[in-house]
């Protein structure tokens, strides 16, 4: 399977089964395009020939047809799957390896769009204590076989209104992970409200990331992020955070915010974020149900499609400029990127990766929480619903039947499982409109990458 | 070649046979939290 697409006069083909990235010139796109499939003779067939002479010179075609035909033997242009197999007879003998512990289902602010329900996942508003923090460790270290590394992510609601239970958390865990040869590596999300410099140099020692959530422009910020009393928090936090990821040396943290129906134009967001400093970022598209006003529509497609090219366009001419960022959906590393294995079976949730609300109730990942019906079990009893467990195991991009044609599937594995159970009803059956939004995405990471390419042999390396 | 520029080597078939060791981080924790994008995740044995 192949995809061809046109960003900024820019042609590519990916091959999908092989990952080969190609760009091609407008000729030798047409004629990929005519072909449609593998080629089966030794000569341009004689129908293409006629057709695309009138456009091009017939002995730049029987050049470019060969060159096709170099590539499709050595199986990087129109592979077939060698995949399929392989994820049918797929045991994946799945231990725990990462958790997002709900240190707090409690927040210091009502984001408009919060998939929380503004921090307490429509249940009790209440905090993790360490009991049950310790017991989830033990949970993860008990069920985590033989890998070494663990992720803990502190998640909330807002984990700051509890940091006294972080920092004990991580203390007992980095006790732990000497009698058991793990190695534990902790994230914390947080608004911002309440980082001051103590816990600013205690998650600069303690943490490999942090998230920092804000959505870009003050007005854009404000409308969505709000405090109890309605007022907006940007004015307060973007110092804090600016400060803390210069601490950090500008690494291993994202400013993450959430674009909605209104900042269609959230490319000047993610550019805003980059104005100010941020070398590290991440701007998503709101998940919401179909009825709020904040809801990206179907009708909107067009307008992010636009609006996802430019911000490619620019990123790489920032690049070019000495100016470069990270913007987290456009980073795909050509080279050295994860495995099949990895990118078949995805995110994790409900067998690799956890979430813990703070009661030590386990759901399959922080966006299921609240879901009786997928509550997989609690850190008390120390055991995992297996039927759950079973259902996300076995779910991989073979088992979804919207990914066979997609060309997109190797990059995002098949979407995210929780997107697909709330909207859909399976996790199996991805939501069309994220689906369309990673199609877009892909390309201009892709368009970014072959971009970044032709900088590093420009410049000689 | 003159028509058609590869950018890269195509190691997607070889990563099969390794099989996945799984130490790598867990595409959810680093940013995203609400959509699943596996592509930018770094391998631990690279």
């Amino acid at each position: 399977m192949i995809h061809q697409f046109t960003i900024d006069n820019t042609n590519i083909v990916l091959d999908v089964y092989s990952g080969a990235v190609h760009e091609v010139d407008d000729m030798t796109r047409d004629l990929i395009k005519e072909l449609g499939k593998k080629p089966e003779q030794k000569e341009i067939p004689a129908n293409i020939l006629e057709k695309l002479s009138e456009k091009y010179p017939e002995e730049e075609l029987k050049e470019a047809y060969e060159d096709i035909l170099e590539l499709s033997e050595e199986d990087l242009l129109f592979s077939e799957d060698p995949y399929s197999e392989y994820a049918k007879h797929w045991h994946k003998n799945s231990v725990v390896k990462a958790m997002c512990l709900h240190i707090a289902h409690d927040c210091n602010l009502r984001c408009k769009y919060c998939f929380a329900g503004t921090g307490n996942y429509e249940g009790q508003r209440g905090l993790m204590s360490l009991e049950v923090g310790k017991k989830a460790i033990d949970f993860v270290i008990k069920n985590s076989g033989n890998r070494r590394n663990i992720e803990i992510d502190f998640f909330g609601g807002e984990p700051l209104l509890n940091f006294d239970v972080v920092k004990g958390i991580v203390e007992y865990a980095r006790e732990e992970e000497k009698k058991y040869n793990k190695n534990f590596r902790f994230t914390i999300t947080t608004n911002g409200i309440l980082l001051d410099e103590d816990k600013k140099k205690y998650i600069n020692e303690n943490m490999v990331n942090i998230v920092l959530s804000l959505d870009g422009r003050k007005e854009v910020n404000d409308r969505m992020r709000q405090r109890v009393d309605g007022t907006g928090c940007y004015d307060s936090i973007v110092g804090k955070f600016l400060d803390i990821a210069e601490s950090r040396g500008q690494d291993n943290y994202y400013v993450r915010g959430t674009f909605t129906r209104h900042n269609l134009d959230f490319a000047e967001d993610v550019l805003h974020f980059a104005d100010l400093g941020f070398k590290q970022v991440s701007v998503e598209p709101v998940v919401a149900e179909k009825t709020e006003d904040y809801a990206l529509q179907e009708e909107d497609l067009p307008a992010i499609y636009d609006e996802y090219e430019k911000l490619a366009i620019e990123y790489v001419k920032r690049r070019k400029e000495g100016k470069g960022f990270n913007f987290f959906h456009f980073m795909i590393d050509l080279e050295g990127g994860p495995c099949v294995a990895k990118r078949l079976s995805g995110c994790g949730s409900g067998h690799e990766y956890i979430a813990v609300t703070p009661d030590g109730d386990i759901y399959p990942c922080h966006q299921f929480v609240g879901d009786e019906s997928m509550k997989m079990g609690d850190v008390f009893s120390g055991t995992m619903d297996e039927k759950i467990k079973t259902m996300f195991e076995s779910s991989n991009v073979y088992t979804k039947p919207k990914c066979a044609d997609c060309f997109a599937k190797f990059y995002c594995s098949g979407g995210c499982p929780a997107n697909a159970y709330k909207y859909c009803g399976d996790i199996n059956e991805p939501l069309e409109m994220s689906c369309k939004l990673q199609q877009k995405r892909v390309e201009c990471a892709l368009y970014c990458a072959v971009k970044f390419q032709q900088m590093k042999e420009e410049q000689g390396e | 070649m003159k028509h058609i520029k590869t950018c890269n080597k195509a190691t997607l078939k070889e990563s099969m046979k390794k099989g996945g060791c799984g130490e790598c981080q867990t595409s959810c924790q680093s940013a995203c939290k609400t959509s699943c994008t596996v592509a930018n995740q770094k391998c631990e044995r690279v």
